[in-house]
């Protein structure tokens, strides 16, 4: 009686399961382990059937100038947008705790970009960068400076695409700041105001520590961001001008769409997948899980 | 010091704001006149031009479609890791949270080609299947499942209530705040999707709103066109803003919770 139930219960568990794991096998856990195994074969529209050559699509990758390029922008690209975009977050976070008129309203000019789809932050930047017609290039013109094709010049696009990253995420952090913000105790704040400490102080000892697992948790979320998103560079440079905005998944799109180099492809995708394995494993470190899994 | 601080909140909350007022007056303003006068021209011209009414219902099919299949999915699973013991467990839930690290995103080349070898290239199927689990779903759910006492299970089974009774009586029902918030989280993110069905559509037929418009936009590629580009970004947008602007709270904290995607 007691066995069947057990068997009885496992199989019912595995019922459950088994449709979500149909899925995770065939779009998770199957092309992981396939691309792994690409990536040691020769494969593009020049070769019939692929051929095994070991290491050589991993150093003949790292020869290659487009994919240095792709990954030092990827890494320029992180810089930018991590540190900023929290940084960001939590000082708006700050502005918006308080009691003030317009409240409300901040709070929603601040989170919209959130909502919106990177498709459409796309368009609106490309329109506001666009050179003749575009909204900055109005305001130079209209203030007597020259014309600027911020994203057509490798000196500058992918700074602007920084830019807009860091509009559209800022907020993302500002409501995980805020309720940390809310969660402090006054009586905390309020000690060390009785011990004297200036605002700054106030910050630098009680508020700022306090808010350490939030600070770790968003960078983890931002870095992650920074190398899964790329569909800016398809509406906005195509990874140009020569190669000034590349980063690494638009490289492994051009590689399996364009190029055909699928032997490539999976050699980049082996990158991206151990560079998110290190962010899992940095997360699992250091986050101290009581605080945000609750 | 309390009003240069309120001041200084006004002047980056209007920064913040300027972008999007900038396509909202593009997206009105009458290219053919001087000046500046209203107009809905540029959104006919949009609506006609492409499309879109086609590109609105298959992001809505699309969305939908995902959004039910997932419900049945995590919830059977978070039933499953939340209150009930089979071999295996901890290892099965270990696998699951691969998904969490390693997002379907960057896995576009190996599941392209699993589409191919599948047949099903340039159909809805292609663009909703790598969704239909979700390991942020079914670990939220499952947290859920937790929390609801092991008693209201019990009296449920006293009363004769089988698994799927007891799952459909008495956990979805109190869950329902974060169905709510699963529900929010994943239509937002398929309505923004782009880069997957950019790679596997290939016809209006299954085109979303995001890569209908990326394809409108590129054929009308002239400062002239700007407006009606702008009028085809609001199109995408709308929606969503709404949605917002009427569920804030809810939003939010949705938004709080996706933050172990």
């Amino acid at each position: 009686m007691r066995r069947s139930n057990i068997v009885k219960e496992n199989l019912t568990a595995w019922v459950f399961l088994l449709p979500s794991l149909i899925f995770l096998v065939m779009f998770t856990l199957y092309p992981i382990l396939s691309t792994f195994i690409s990536s040691f074969y020769k494969s593009d529209l020049s070769t019939i059937e692929p051929i095994f050559i070991g290491f050589d699509n991993y150093t003949i990758m790292m020869k290659d100038e487009v994919f240095r390029k792709a990954f030092i922008n990827n890494v320029w690209f992180t810089i930018g947008t991590v540190p900023t975009s929290v940084c960001l977050g939590l000082l708006l976070a700050i502005l918006v705790n308080r009691t003030f008129v317009g409240k409300a309203l901040s709070r929603v000019f601040f989170f919209y970009p959130v909502v919106i789809p990177m498709v459409a932050v796309s368009f609106i930047w490309l329109f506001f960068y666009t050179p003749d017609y575009g909204m900055i290039n109005s305001i130079l013109k209209l203030i007597g400076f020259e014309e600027l094709n911020l994203l057509g010049n490798s000196d500058t696009a992918l700074l602007s695409i920084i830019m807009m990253v860091i509009w559209k995420e800022a907020g993302f952090f500002m409501i995980f700041y805020l309720a940390a913000l809310q969660n402090i105790p006054k009586d905390l704040i309020e000690a060390a105001r009785m011990d004297g400490a200036s605002k700054w102080r106030q910050f630098r000892s009680v508020i700022f520590p306090l808010l350490m697992p939030t600070t770790l948790f968003s960078t983890i979320i931002a870095t992650t961001n920074a190398f899964k998103t790329v569909d800016q560079l398809v509406v906005m440079t195509q990874g140009g001008p020569n190669n000034a905005s590349n980063l690494l998944l638009y490289y492994i799109y051009e590689n399996t769409f364009r190029f055909m180099d699928y032997g490539r492809a999976a050699t980049v995708t082996v990158i991206v997948l151990m560079i998110m394995v290190s962010i899992a494993a940095i997360q699992f470190f250091t986050t101290d899980k009581k605080i945000h899994y609750s | 010091m309390n009003r240069l601080i309120s001041i200084s909140t006004y002047i980056l909350a209007l920064l913040w704001a300027l972008p999007f007022l900038g396509i909202v007056y593009m997206a009105f303003k009458d290219a053919s006149e001087q000046g500046y006068s209203l107009t809905f021209r540029n959104f006919i011209d949009a609506w006609n031009a492409a499309p879109f009414g086609q590109y609105y219902l298959n992001t809505i099919i699309i969305v939908i479609a995902i959004l039910c299949v997932q419900l049945i999915t995590i919830t059977l699973a978070a039933y499953a890791f939340a209150r009930m013991n089979f071999v295996a467990k901890g290892f099965t839930f270990m696998l699951i949270l691969i998904q969490i690290m390693i997002p379907s995103d960057v896995l576009i080349f190996p599941n392209s080609n699993t589409i191919a070898q599948l047949g099903i290239y340039d159909t809805k199927l292609a663009i909703t299947i790598p969704y239909f689990i979700s390991a942020f779903g079914i670990f939220l759910l499952r947290q859920t499942f937790k929390g609801i006492p092991y008693e209201l299970e019990e009296a449920a089974k006293m009363e004769g209530c089988n698994r799927l009774q007891i799952i459909r009586n008495v956990y979805i029902p109190l869950a329902k705040p974060t169905y709510l918030a699963f529900g929010l989280i994943s239509v937002s993110t398929q309505w923004s999707n782009f880069l997957w069905p950019l790679i596997i559509t290939d016809s209006d037929e299954n085109r979303p709103l995001t890569v209908g418009l990326s394809m409108f936009a590129k054929a009308s590629d002239s400062g002239a066109q700007w407006g009606i580009v702008c009028a085809g970004t609001l199109f995408i947008i709308f929606p969503l803003l709404l949605a917002f602007l009427l569920f804030q709270k809810q939003f939010v904290s949705s938004f709080m919770q996706s933050g172990i995607k």
